[in-house]
């Protein structure tokens, strides 16, 4: 047993947190996110240039042959820093479902022009209805000629405004709810009939809703077998749920440690608001919670690593967990900052947003708590 | 023991209700919303100050309701449930309770109808960067020059002082003593010249807060209220009332119904969220501790009634009251799941799914400040460990 990382690990965590300390401070981040496409360009190419994108592939793909272990040390980083470039959605997501769904022919198009960061790539999966149940579908793919026709909306799609291709969750057969008869096709962001409502969401990060009418897709777009898609979803979702949990322990250090420093240096009554008792151990509490959240979140990884089913209830676990004490995290950083905590200028609170909308993707605590029952103490 | 209300103040309840549904249309309620809140408030403000109902707290003689406890716990729980904005509290709540209390005759009758009828807008300028719970180290110095004081330095968090005619101003006008000692309140003109307002965008996304600068602000001495240097006093005085009201059950009552309201259309798996029982259980907790500070509130009021007046214990109010708000808050945006977004301007609300979510945004990114405000939390608990509980 040990959770040591690899050399080549520490290196790639090195260089994203030297990134982020040289070309990603807070000013340049705000640029960003206010920046009419919400993300840079520039920094998509660095991150390209780096590397960073090829990880998690196959080196047959023309990847790096990276493991969860890997992912989790990048989405910590990109936590860290409040990165808002579309890892998650454009390598995890998108690459990550043609990687394990698509033929050869898919990966030889999508996976190269993904590390080159020329692919930027979405998931469209949930609806309005839907909540956090990925079954609830009622887009509609239809067979035509040796094809297929597309009809629906999806909402909050992330990356959805800037990529330049997504994936999309369509029925093929079935009814609404129905876990058998769901597909996945590959959509050109442009392609006639495609239609994008772009929007920021509290934390910055942009996403859209998509709606298709009559979007005509060749034979060459299904992703793996139709029908059968709900099994290769829910693995990538398990897979990508781990990665936002890593991005959110990256958020709940950096809280931490900016809290601390703040509690060191603000003075009232004439010492340190670090010395109060009261909020010491506050500080002691949250760090316990930073530390107990890596603990878990180490323990999936592990699982995971050996063997993704038996990660399942784990994963659940994770979500309910870092909920909990995210929560808790950023609740006390923004209180022990005063009034600057509620300041839209300073960090703090946008670390807060990001956390809350975290908490909430991939399903929020009440629903994984039920699915960690139904799972941990099935009879 | 009894909670009934007595046959008069049903007629009142009814009254109020009337009232409510009568002034309080939808044509204000977009107005509140909109782009020019500072007019459609002050219109509200003035329905209530005709219906004779602006200064609920204050006392007859100086144009207050003269209402029992009961009648404002009645007006509020009215008010809250039906989600009207209180009334702005830097006039009705603060300075002019200051003023009647503290002021001279003159201070009286140039100050106090302004503040009635809403036709003068007061900022509270208290706090600065240096000194935020230690209100006592404040720095901001006045110095006297002929008839005037000459004011410098920099109060920060001042709500709303973009809109302010008048600022009401802790200044230090004495570096002898305990801190507490040399320190003056102070009436401002917001006209004067080298007052200078610099915004502060807060996490809601919105503009409510501000730093305000004074260099060579000139003064004239007769603005002073209470006794140079006796500010403290004052300031204090003004504290509490601040505090009164703060814990605002009746509006965590108000989402846990939004709540439900909402969860009742939000489905999930083909059920409603409301018949999830691990979203029920959530929902029953908040209101079972709410079912508690709706009594504490209550047992608070009687005490007033009886004569006596709110000690450190409505620290207590203030603490879960405001926690209780957080927590009903976060559930609300919780409902909203994945359409906690930001809308940019002009956006149709509708394309998140939930017309209510921008809303709920709104008030749980703004009400992480009621913790701070009014005293922190930590401070209120000092207090009561203090005064309370008798620890040192
Ligand atoms: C939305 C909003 C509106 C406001 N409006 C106004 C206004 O109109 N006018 C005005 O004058 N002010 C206003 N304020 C200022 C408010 O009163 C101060 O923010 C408050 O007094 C806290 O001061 P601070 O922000 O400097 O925090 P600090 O005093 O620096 O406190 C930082 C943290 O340390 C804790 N702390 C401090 N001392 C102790 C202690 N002894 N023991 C334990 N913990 C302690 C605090 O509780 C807090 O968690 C407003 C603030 C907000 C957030
Ligand atoms: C916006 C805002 C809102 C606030 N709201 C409230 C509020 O609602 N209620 C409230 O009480 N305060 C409130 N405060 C003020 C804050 O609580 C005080 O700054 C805090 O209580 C510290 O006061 P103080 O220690 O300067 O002493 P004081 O409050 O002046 O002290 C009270 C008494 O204790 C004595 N005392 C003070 N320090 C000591 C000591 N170290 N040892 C022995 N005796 C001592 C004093 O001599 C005096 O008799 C608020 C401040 C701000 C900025």
């Amino acid at each position: 047993m040990n959770f040591d990382f690899s050399e080549e690990q520490q290196m790639v965590r090195d260089s994203i947190a030297r990134f982020v300390q040289d070309d990603y401070d807070w000013d340049t981040r705000r640029a960003i996110v206010a920046s009419d496409t919400g993300m840079s360009d520039k920094a998509w190419q660095t991150f390209a240039e780096l590397g960073w994108l090829s990880i998690p592939f196959a080196e047959e793909d023309g990847g790096f042959g990276g493991n969860i272990v890997d992912t989790m040390v990048i989405m910590e980083e990109i936590g860290k820093g409040l990165v808002v470039e579309p890892y998650l959605p454009t390598v995890v997501l998108f690459g990550g479902l043609i990687a394990r769904a698509g033929n050869e022919a898919q990966r030889n198009a999508w996976i190269p022009s993904i590390i080159e960061g020329s692919t930027s790539g979405a998931f469209a999966y949930l609806e309005r209805q839907s909540r956090f149940e990925i079954a609830d579908c009622l887009t509609q793919a239809k067979a035509a000629g040796d094809g297929w026709v597309l009809n629906g909306e999806k909402v909050v799609v992330f990356n959805g405004a800037n990529c330049n291709q997504m994936i999309v969750l369509a029925r093929t057969s079935g009814e609404q709810w129905d876990r058998d008869g769901l597909s996945l096709f590959v959509v050109a962001a442009d392609a006639e009939g495609v239609n994008r409502v772009d929007y920021p969401m509290m934390d910055g990060q942009r996403v859209a809703n998509i709606t298709f009418t009559d979007v005509a897709l060749n034979a060459d777009s299904l992703v793996g077998e139709a029908g059968t898609a709900m099994a290769t979803v829910e693995a990538m979702i398990q897979e990508a749920t781990i990665a936002l949990m890593a991005e959110a322990v990256g958020c709940m250090g950096t809280l931490n440690a900016k809290t601390l420093e703040y509690t060191k240096t603000r003075e009232q009554f004439g010492v340190a608001i670090g010395s109060f008792q009261s909020l010491q151990h506050r500080m002691v509490d949250t760090m316990m919670a930073y530390e107990q959240a890596k603990s878990l979140l180490f323990k999936v990884v592990c699982e995971y690593k050996q063997d993704p089913a038996s990660a399942a209830a784990s994963i659940h676990a994770l979500k309910v967990f870092i909920d909990k004490n995210a929560k808790l995290v950023y609740g006390e950083a923004t209180q022990m900052h005063g009034g600057m905590g509620i300041t839209d200028e300073l960090d703090i609170g946008h670390y807060a947003k990001r956390l809350m909308m975290i908490n909430t993707t991939f399903g929020d605590a009440t629903y994984h708590r039920a699915q960690y029952i139904d799972k941990a103490y099935a009879a | 023991m009894d909670i009934a209300f007595s046959p008069e103040e049903l007629t009142f309840r009814e009254e109020v209700r009337g009232f409510f549904d009568e002034q309080f249309d939808d044509e204000l309620v977009s107005r509140l919303r909109g782009d020019n809140f500072k007019e459609a408030i002050v219109e509200w403000q003035q329905r209530l100050y005709k219906k004779g109902w602006i200064a609920a707290n204050w006392p007859v003689e100086h144009g207050g309701t003269g209402w029992t406890p009961t009648q404002k716990y009645i007006y509020e729980t009215e008010r809250s449930e039906r989600g009207i904005p209180g009334v702005i509290p830097f006039g009705i709540g603060m300075v002019g309770p200051m003023i009647y209390q503290f002021g001279t005759t003159e201070q009286k009758e140039k100050f106090l109808p302004g503040v009635l009828d809403s036709t003068t807008w007061w900022c509270q300028g208290y706090s600065e960067p240096g000194s935020g719970s230690d209100l006592a180290s404040l720095k901001t110095k006045a110095e006297l020059d002929g008839d005037h004081y000459v004011i410098n330095g920099a109060k920060i968090w001042t709500s709303y002082a973009q809109y302010a005619d008048w600022i009401f101003v802790l200044v230090r006008t004495s570096n002898e003593g305990k801190k507490q000692e040399g320190i003056t309140f102070i009436l401002v003109d917001m006209k004067t010249p080298g007052i200078k307002i610099n915004p502060i965008i807060s996490i809601d996304n919105e503009h409510s807060l501000n730093e305000v600068e004074f260099s060579d602000v000139r003064v004239p001495v007769e603005n002073v209220v209470g006794e140079v240097n006796k500010g403290w006093t004052v300031a204090k005085a003004l504290l509490a009332h601040e505090r009164t009201g703060i814990a605002d059950v009746a509006q965590s009552k108000r989402n846990i119904r939004l709540i439900k309201e909402a969860a009742s259309a939000e489905m999930n798996g083909g059920k409603r969220l409301l018949d999830d029982a691990g979203f029920q259980a959530k929902v029953a907790d908040l209101e079972i501790e709410l079912m508690a500070l709706e009594f504490t509130e209550l047992r608070t009021l009687a005490a007033m009634a009886a004569g006596g007046f709110p000690g450190p214990e409505s620290s207590l109010l203030k603490i879960k009251g405001t926690e209780l708000q957080q927590a009903t808050q976060e559930l609300r945006m919780e409902t909203a799941a994945y359409y906690q977004g930001v809308l940019p301007n002009g956006m149709d609300p509708e394309v998140l799914g939930h017309s209510w979510a921008h809303d709920a945004f709104r008030n749980y990114m703004y009400g992480r400040a009621s913790t701070i405000y009014g005293g922190s939390n930590e401070v209120q608990k000092n207090i009561i460990a203090k005064y309370v509980l008798g620890l040192e």
